[in-house]
């Protein structure tokens, strides 16, 4: 579970975050959607503790994130960041094995417990097969799903995931989501996940919140946050909604089609 | 990954380094072979005292004692000082092009080092050992110079690295020579300590280099996983719950003190650090816990070749090793700068 309690963020005289305040509960996906510029990207920093906070708290299980180390904030929040300028040099099992940095002493010795939960990760994001390969040789798709591995390494309750599915194809993208969907129903993650794609979102997000200009709106179920009125405002461009499938999950669409 | 196979790199780089240590005992204007070697060798392991030793072995005692095992042992120490930092600096600034001679830092050691010499410091072993220190401050502040001029943002692209390198290193280069000329005394001898490879001989510069480069290596061998994780940045790093900040400072104390010692008594050896570790990282990996390691041992291995090199090519005339790795080392610089070119790291 992490909070955040009116938390603020500025980039020199700008203020990026702006009081924002939520909640994300343990086994839940909450999916944060904007504009470009929003702060998305802002607001993961902030939470994964390597951006200052102008004030406000953010709390984890409990306790205050600006309180613990580095490697105590690692073991409980873990970042899947956008799969961009990765060193190319490093086979994806070495890479996957650096998830387990919070846990290792300071002379950085791996254990045979530490490679079972890397092998383990890697099974459950299917990149077992791509162990030997360079991480310059695979493809955005196996980029991104070998930093869901590296993330699932680390043994942290709470997922930070900037983009997930950016470079992936439908296939991927499904697929990853349903196995993130999966981390959090069925094995209690806290996932906090920023996605551009809107059906992507009302598919899968047990709740969703809008970032506008750096404020957060109140997270609340997909079809009742994600309705053509609030979206034309926010994108301001007219678009509609309809609902589909048993669950009756939105879709949004450009108005007019 | 703890198969047997994990150990051959290590097994092949010592035999390197036996084989070049070897050669740089036995090969110089008398050839000793081996036989005899290890006859003086046993000689004094036994603690037979010098009155009752064989007076057959005893000119080659003499050479083996009082040149060649020091000057064998101080080039070593040199070369695994300079390609281990050279490895530090390159993950570090996670930048190929890294190298303690390239980023000036081995001109502002020389620059601290020449500072100690010309107040006669080492006339005493006491103010031998503060030659090192000086030029670890000198050291200090043209890393802190170069990389304050080089950042980018939050990185540091190579092309501004090198550039920072060189306005800085030539500035400290040229407050040197100007040392030099007030210096005028002992101006042969310094411009040939800066051109690299007249190292004083004997063993007390041995011993007042060894502490610092032993302490500055073992510092930089124990980063390698954190070295390993701020390949991905300092965010990342950060995110995986490395103190970035704090091993940042770490990596650039030790290999600035390990080039600093090795620098002060061996003048400006350039490329060692960019040859090395970038031959370590093409055939054996860039996982930098193993990288370091073997870096400091072939180091160690390829300074000695040059320095036999050095000493065979006009002999009995000696040229400074500095040449013979600039000779190797500068067609080699210009082969990286291509390929890190072709890969689009401008």
């Amino acid at each position: 579970m992490i909070q955040a309690e009116s938390i603020s963020v500025s980039y020199g005289s700008r203020l990026a975050l702006k009081n924002v305040t939520f909640q994300s509960p343990s086994g839940s996906i909450l999916g944060i959607v904007g504009p470009n510029g929003s702060g998305k990207t802002t607001l993961i920093r902030a939470l994964s503790g390597v951006l200052p906070l102008q004030s406000g708290h953010i709390w984890v299980q409990g306790e205050d994130l600006s309180k613990l180390s580095p490697s105590e904030r690692a073991r409980r929040i873990a970042v899947v960041p956008q799969a961009v300028n990765l060193p190319p040099s490093f086979t994806t099992w070495e890479t996957v094995l650096l998830g387990r940095t919070p846990h290792l002493n300071w002379l950085g010795q791996i254990s045979e417990k530490d490679r079972l939960i890397a092998r383990k990760a890697m099974e459950r994001t299917n990149t077992l097969d791509l162990s030997e390969r360079y991480v310059g040789e695979l493809s955005g798709g196996e980029q991104q799903r070998l930093l869901l591995a590296r993330a699932l390494a680390q043994s942290a309750p709470v997922l930070l995931m900037d983009e997930p599915t950016a470079h992936l194809d439908l296939h991927h993208q499904l697929n990853l989501l349903q196995e993130i969907r999966t981390l959090a129903h069925d094995d209690g993650f806290t996932v906090l996940m920023v996605l551009h794609d809107l059906n992507l979102v009302a598919r899968f997000a047990d709740r969703v919140a809008l970032l506008v200009e750096g404020k957060l709106q109140p997270p609340g179920r997909p079809e009742e946050v994600l309705t053509a009125e609030n979206l034309s405002k926010v994108y301001r461009v007219p678009l509609q909604t309809l609902l589909v499938g048993k669950g009756r999950h939105p879709v949004i669409l450009p108005a007019g089609y | 990954m703890g198969t047997p196979n994990a150990y051959r790199p290590y097994l092949l780089s010592i035999l390197l380094l036996a084989a070049m240590i070897f050669l740089s005992i036995a090969v110089g204007s008398v050839f000793i072979p081996l036989e005899k070697i290890l006859q003086v060798i046993g000689q004094r392991l036994r603690g037979i005292p010098p009155e009752l030793r064989s007076t057959d072995l005893s000119p080659f005692d003499t050479i083996l004692f009082d040149l060649r095992l020091p000057r064998t042992a101080m080039t070593a120490l040199v070369g695994a000082a300079l390609a281990c930092s050279g490895g530090a600096y390159q993950g570090l600034f996670r930048n190929p092009l890294a190298d303690p001679y390239l980023i000036g830092v081995a001109s502002g050691a020389g620059l601290g080092a020449m500072v100690a010499i010309s107040f006669h410091w080492p006339r005493t072993f006491l103010g031998l050992l503060a030659v090192p220190v000086s030029a670890f401050v000198g050291a200090m502040f043209t890393v802190l110079a170069v990389y304050t001029l080089s950042k980018v943002g939050r990185s540091v692209p190579p092309s501004t690295l090198i550039l920072a390198g060189v306005a800085v290193s030539s500035f400290a280069s040229a407050l040197t020579s100007f040392l030099l000329i007030h210096a005028s005394g002992e101006i042969r001898r310094a411009i040939h300590w800066l051109l690299g490879g007249a190292m004083m001989s004997g063993w007390q510069p041995v011993l007042a280099v060894l502490p610092y480069i032993l302490g500055g290596c073992a510092v930089l061998l124990a980063m390698g996983h954190a070295l390993n994780v701020l390949q991905f940045g300092d965010e990342q790093a950060q995110q995986l719950g490395l103190p970035a900040v704090w091993v940042r400072r770490v990596v650039i104390t030790a290999a600035s003190l390990a080039t600093a010692a090795a620098v002060s008594f061996s003048g400006i050896i350039g490329f060692v650090g960019l040859v090395v570790p970038h031959i370590v990282r093409l055939v054996w990996g860039s996982d930098y816990r193993r990288l370091l390691s073997l870096a400091l041992i072939n180091g160690a291995a390829f300074l000695l070749a040059a320095d036999i090199l050095a000493r065979s090519i006009l002999a009995p005339e000696e040229l400074p090793v500095g040449i013979i790795t600039a000779l190797a080392g500068a067609p080699f610089f210009l082969w990286v700068l291509r390929r890190a070119k072709q890969q689009n790291m401008w």
